[in-house]
């Protein structure tokens, strides 16, 4: 294929990526941002490999034979509760991708034909490259196991971690410097050592994040893995790699930048870490009240008499797989000609737009599903509010008291409705680690125990 | 602050625009309060009771009206009240404006500030302040009360030993605020309801008050922005009065509560359709005020047709608990006003502007418009910084950004400068493209819908999986090349990516749906 017909192609192929992300602004046109999506991926590879200077064909059809079948089974079998794990363990492997291009571009012999300033830039676009590659993806793997559960979602924090990242950073540096005068593949002692010390960056960032900040963290990652994916086309002289993978950094970067808007949240202390152990101002305000708690029949009875149910779902639902139950309780209300809708916190879940993903799946329709802004008026008319599995996303503190961690936070304001049911496993704090007074408020009752099976158990009330 | 409420003159009206309990809520608010003597006596409150709240009784209007900042009524005052007031007074009352140009005048030139507590815009903040809607409230149950009064027999149907009873059926035109009480207190007296509004919208309200909604089938919505509804076509008022003659044969109490801003009543019942009711039957028209819905209503009067025909043009306004509920919604206003100590008049506000009708001897009627949405309305202005500040900040603010501008835009520049000065030409056509794909794919996000987050963060990592490209360019026949061996590794895991992301995009977006 000739040169110019490949970078026709391409341009075509970023287009479409391009209607893709765009047409993932609505509903209505998301399946098809999607298909632009697959089409444009098949023309890049199609016009890669049919391109001047490819070869090992056999090899290419046999890799991406294997990886499709992993790929489709992978996302055939995952529940739509571990989405984020999934999410994070695939930015991985852009990473190690681009760890795995930027090596093999290194040892490529092309590369040692070029000469003065372009064989330097073209080193720096290695070791950058192989740089942020590396990041991803520990920082990926860490963050699939605190999403999996299988390393302590609490923030880990040592003292002078920020000097100690500092080091690592200038010690890389001069390693680039070092690795950038040498001749042939001599560097590669110190690409590999700088391999390792990003890895370890990558650990220690996301390491140092908490639970609560988990979905701006894999936004984060995600932004990272497109610039990974820039960097290597950098060092390929590729503009397709370059403009897909700066599509995907720039809107990765800019999602997270939306999510620390909605957590009030400075968009570096998030990417630094340490947030949640911020300084308190002042006394924390005294909470007043006590807490109460109903039985299920009780709440039945209280959805009975309400006109308009809000329902406030959070990982808790997640974790219970609650959304089915949910969602049959809602359909049984409006039959009885009652208004239920659900209210979601733009950080609910520990996905950005995680719970709108669940009640999808549980069929729920999303012209009942409300944002934040859109309900937070309605509260005072609202009789009876069902806090579901969430905590801090409906804690007054964010308001009123200048002393909590969350405060200046935007929050579903569930106390102002007439009655707030809050259904919890137990009295534990949220993820900040807050209490929350809520629970203190006159008009607040606690219902304890697993979200299905209260769900299951208000339903059969409601039927009798 | 002093907030004074003086008795009503008109001998119909029995409320009154405080209560014990309001008065309680105003000292609160830091007002204090003087009542006249014997305001609240046709509401069964005794001065005693208001004393005991706090009020200072006061023996005559005359002492009210010049005393107060504040004055709370509940009828428009008259002639003689206007006289009596003094300039700058804020009088909060039921005013007409659309009704009562010639009272404008007159407590425009008084300097009056007068507030119409019927001119409330309807919007979610102000409902709090609504009084049509509050004292429509009162007005839906005690029709149906009345009504049921009158007909003098069960509304709601039962099988006795003695014989079975048949329900009674009740047909209720307008559901507004009033239409959806009184449907909501005969459906609980047991009577059949069937309910009839213009506006399509409201079906679902009737239904879900327990009553049939009736409709016509001609396309017109009488919806309009401003809440109410509007008048219709000549087609639909003929179909319109067609089915209600149908309605007419077979109802027992008929209900109308049709009304149009400004304007005279709709007419909907005619004579006909009186005719053709059967005897003992019951019409409550509220509309009695605004010259009533039916040809036949006499305002202020109850009284029996020739054929045997209730007609109801009057109801007993519960004095009490609307004086409650009245004094309620001023106290809201006053509430949003800023209470005592941060008292302000904003014509800025929403709420204010509209009602406010004459300000500093204006007159400011009718208002703009305002369109109907449930968003509407925000929190409740903070004092605006005058004109001249404004200015003065707005200069200094686009100063300084400017000055930012500058320099930011200084060392973006200086930095391209030195790329472009060292760096090969080559690199200089991707970085150009790098950055206008940055921009591109900031502008893109930007608006993406907060529900498809998770699609969308599964298919940029699907996209990110592009990275394949690097793998595919780098692949070699030979096997056993470390470079080789790279590649194969880094198309594999690129295209798990790939595959497994767009699939599991696909899956989601299956998902939603409307």
């Amino acid at each position: 294929m000739a040169i110019g017909i490949q970078t026709a192609a391409y341009l075509f192929a970023s287009i479409l990526f391009i209607l893709s992300l765009g047409g993932l602004s609505s509903q209505e046109s998301a399946k098809r941002g999607v298909f632009y999506g697959i089409i444009g991926m098949a023309i890049a590879i199609l016009a890669t490999v049919l391109g001047e200077g490819v070869a090992g064909q056999v090899y290419i059809i046999i890799a991406i034979a294997i990886a499709s079948l992993i790929g489709l089974m992978l996302a055939r079998k995952v529940e739509m509760t571990a989405m984020p794990q999934l999410v994070a363990i695939l930015h991985s492997f852009v990473g190690l991708a681009a760890v795995l291009v930027g090596f093999g571009s290194y040892l490529d012999s092309r590369t040692h034909q070029l000469q003065g300033a372009a064989h330097i830039i073209h080193l720096v676009e290695v070791f950058i490259g192989i740089f942020i590659g590396a990041i991803t993806f520990t920082g990926s793997i860490i963050a699939w196991g605190k999403l999996e559960g299988k390393i302590r979602s609490k923030a880990l924090l040592y003292p002078g971690r920020h000097a100690v990242n500092i080091v690592l950073l200038v010690v890389c540096i001069v390693l680039g410097v070092l690795f950038a005068q040498q001749e042939g593949t001599g560097g590669l002692l110190y690409l590999s050592i700088m391999t390792a010390i990003a890895s370890f960056i990558g650990v220690m960032l996301v390491m140092a994040i908490g639970g609560g900040d988990m979905p701006v963290v894999v936004s984060m990652l995600n932004s990272y893995s497109g610039w990974a994916a820039s960097a290597a086309g950098f060092m390929l002289g590729n503009d397709l790699l370059i403009v897909t993978g700066a599509l995907v950094g720039s809107s990765g970067a800019i999602l997270s930048i939306h999510m620390c808007h909605a957590m009030n949240r400075s968009f570096f202390s998030v990417i630094l870490g340490g947030f949640g152990n911020a300084p308190a101002k002042g006394e924390a305000k005294a909470i007043e009240g006590e807490v109460t708690a109903l039985n299920h029949e009780e709440v039945a009875g209280l959805l009975k008499e309400a006109k308009s149910v809000v329902i406030v779902p959070g990982y808790g639902m997640a974790v219970a797989k609650a959304q089915y139950p949910i969602y049959d309780m809602v359909q049984t209300l409006q039959k009885a000609g009652k208004k239920v809708r659900f209210a979601i916190h733009p950080v609910a879940g520990r996905l950005p737009g995680h719970m709108n993903v669940l009640l999808a799946e549980a069929n729920v329709p999303y012209d009942i599903v409300m944002e934040m802004d859109e309900i937070n008026d309605d509260m005072p008319n609202t009789d009876v509010v069902m806090v579901i599995g969430a905590n801090d996303v409906v804690n007054p503190s964010a308001q009123d008291d200048p002393a909590s961690s969350i405060y200046g936070m935007p929050v579903i304001e569930a106390w102002k409705a007439e009655k707030v049911i809050i259904m919890k496993r137990s009295m534990s704090a949220g993820y900040s680690g807050e209490d929350n007074p809520l629970f203190y408020k006159p008009n607040s009752e606690m219902l304890y125990g697993d979200a299905k099976v209260s769900v299951e158990k208000i339903m059969s009330f409601l039927k009798s | 602050m002093k907030v004074g409420i003086p008795a009503e003159i008109s001998p119909n009206e029995l409320r009154v625009a405080a209560t014990p309990k309001t008065v309680k809520r105003l000292q609160k608010q830091g007002f204090e309060v003087q009542i006249q003597k014997g305001a609240g006596l046709k509401a069964n409150f005794s001065d005693k009771e208001f004393e005991e709240a706090g009020a200072k009784i006061v023996g005559t209007a005359a002492e009210i009206y010049s005393q107060s900042d504040i004055v709370l009524k509940v009828k428009e005052p008259s002639v003689e009240e206007v006289a009596l007031m003094r300039e700058g007074l804020v009088m909060l009352s039921y005013l007409w404006p659309a009704q009562n140009q010639e009272l404008l005048k007159l407590l425009a030139d008084k300097k009056v500030n007068a507030v119409a507590m019927d001119a409330i815009p309807r919007i979610s903040r102000a409902q709090k302040m609504d009084v049509l809607s509050s004292m429509a409230n009162i007005a839906g149950y005690r029709a149906v009360i009345e009504g049921s009064y009158h007909f003098g027999r069960f509304l709601n149907g039962q099988i006795t030993a003695a014989g079975k009873v048949e329900p009674a059926k009740v047909l209720v035109i307008g559901a507004g605020v009033a239409g959806l009480a009184a449907i909501g207190a005969a459906n609980s007296l047991g009577a059949i309801v069937r309910a009839f509004d213009t506006r399509k919208e409201v079906a679902e309200q009737i239904e879900s008050m327990g009553a049939q909604f009736l409709t016509i089938e001609i396309e017109e919505d009488g919806a309009t922005s401003s809440g109410y509804s509007k008048e219709m076509s000549k087609e639909f008022i003929e179909a319109e009065m067609k089915l209600f003659l149908e309605q007419a044969k077979e109802c027992d109490i008929v209900i109308t509560t049709a009304q149009i801003p400004g304007r005279p009543a709709p007419k909907l019942w005619m004579d006909y359709h009186v005719a053709a009711m059967k005897p003992g039957s019951v019409i409550v028209d509220l509309a009695a005020s605004t010259g009533g819905n039916c040809a036949l209503t006499k305002n202020g009067e109850v009284y029996t047709t020739d054929n045997g025909v209730t007609m109801v043009g009057k109801l007993n306004q519960l004095p009490s608990q609307a004086s409650q509920l009245y004094g309620n919604n001023l106290c809201h206003l006053l509430d949003d006003m800023g209470k005592a100590e941060k008292w302000k008049i904003d014509m800025e506000d929403a709420v204010v502007s509209r009602a406010m009708v004459t300000y500093n001897g204006k007159i400011n009627w009718p208002p703009a418009p305002l369109p109907v949405s449930p968003t509407a309305g925000g929190k409740v202005k903070v004092v605006p910084p005058t004109a001249e500040e404004l200015k003065l900040s707005d200069a200094v603010k686009s100063k300084k950004a400017a000055t930012s501008m500058v320099i930011q835009l200084g060392v973006v520049g200086a930095l391209l400068f030195f790329v472009g000065r060292f760096a090969p030409p080559e690199f200089i056509q991707h970085f150009t493209v790098f950055v206008l794909a940055v921009f591109v794919g900031w502008q893109l996000i930007s608006n993406v819908a907060h529900s498809l987050h998770t699609p969308l963060m599964a298919v940029t990592n699907a996209i990110s999986g592009i990275i394949v490209v690097g793998g595919l360019l780098q692949t070699t026949d030979d096997i056993k090349s470390p470079m080789t061996i790279l590649a194969f590794i880094a198309i594999l895991v690129a295209s798990i990516n790939i595959v497994g992301g767009f699939m599991v995009t696909h899956r989601m977006l299956k998902m939603f749906k409307k």
